[in-house]
């Protein structure tokens, strides 16, 4: 094999730039970044704006996609919540999902590798939830920390776990998606290399191997997406509800 | 023992994780199939709590793989 796995991921400033002793140089991540947001921007528009009342190829996809999410939202969060928690939430979903898909083309980067990323997205949506939870609740969000059911004495004991359960739950959120996001790849890297330096009577079978791999992606892509809203959701849920 | 082989050991150390993960998603789709030979009509219900619950022990092997990577990282 070939070169680091992981030689992929590795960021490559395009223009160099410096502010305040941080580097905030333009990398291939950030031009990736703008392509993701700006596309999810245009589809978004496209939904508002071009749709039609007899929908095309494009627009179906995301007719589909919007009544996926909108189940969603209305088991986790609640039908009368939709009108403030549905967009937010399939923007998201969105973002998610077509950086992870776009960014298995070949070239393309795909920055929920960057767990920056998505850290930064699950950070946002568990403070989000936490605001919401003490906003609507006061200090009786607190209570979210207790189980029901449980006896008093089990409480020095519960109320730990449940804590970091509780800060457990923006770093899965991160780390799943970026894991799943940099195995994909570099799994695929792996094959593709094994591909290239096996001897020529077996090279058909890491790259056959590939090729479904890749299928498997595109799967993985839109299911992590879909994970990474319904998490989302039932988060934002829990703050709005109060029980468990 | 160096650093550099004791890490390499730890890499392939954390792999074993994976086993776990992969019990877990053979069980899903086990019962999955279980599932739906009993009552067929009810696949496309269960099929996307089948997916979620797939990616969401999948996962899980992908955290063994992020702590394979962490000693990668600490190798040198």
């Amino acid at each position: 094999m070939q070169g680091n796995p992981l030689e992929e991921f590795f960021l490559h400033p395009i223009i160099r730039l410096h502010l305040l002793g941080f580097d905030i140089s333009v990398t291939q991540a950030v031009v990736s970044l703008w392509l993701m947001v700006g596309i999810t921007a245009l589809a978004s528009l496209y939904f508002v704006r071009v749709a039609t009342l007899v929908p095309g190829r494009f627009q179906t996809t995301l007719e589909m996609l919007f009544d996926t999410l909108t189940t969603v939202v209305d088991e986790n969060v609640g039908a009368e919540n939709r009108k403030k928690f549905l967009l937010p939430i399939f923007v998201l979903f969105l973002f998610v999902f077509l950086s992870n898909f776009l960014g298995l083309i070949p070239g393309v980067y795909t920055i929920t590798s960057q767990i920056v990323v998505t850290g930064l997205l699950a950070l946002t949506v568990y403070l989000i939830s936490l605001v919401i939870g003490f906003v609507k609740h006061g200090l009786k969000f607190l209570s979210i920390l207790v189980p029901e059911g449980v006896p008093g004495w089990m409480m020095p004991l519960v109320v730990p776990i449940e804590i970091i359960s509780q800060l457990a739950r923006p770093l899965s959120l991160a780390v799943r998606l970026f894991a799943n996001m940099t195995a994909g790849h570099t799994i695929l890297f792996v094959l593709l290399s094994l591909t290239t330096s096996l001897a020529i009577y077996l090279k058909w079978l890491p790259f056959s191997i590939s090729v479904v791999l890749y299928l498997l992606e595109v799967l993985v892509a839109f299911i992590q997406a879909y994970i990474f809203a319904v998490l989302s959701a039932v988060y934002l849920g829990q703050a709005m509800k109060l029980n468990h | 023992m160096d650093v550099h082989a004791a890490a390499l050991i730890g890499m392939g150390a954390a792999a074993i994780g994976v086993a776990g993960s992969g019990a877990g998603i053979g069980y899903i789709f086990g019962k999955m199939i279980e599932a739906v030979a009993r009552q067929p009509e009810i696949e496309g219900r269960v099929s996307k709590y089948m997916w979620l619950g797939f990616a969401l022990s999948e996962a899980v092997a992908l955290y063994a793989l992020v702590i394979a990577f962490i000693i990668m990282g600490l190798r040198k």
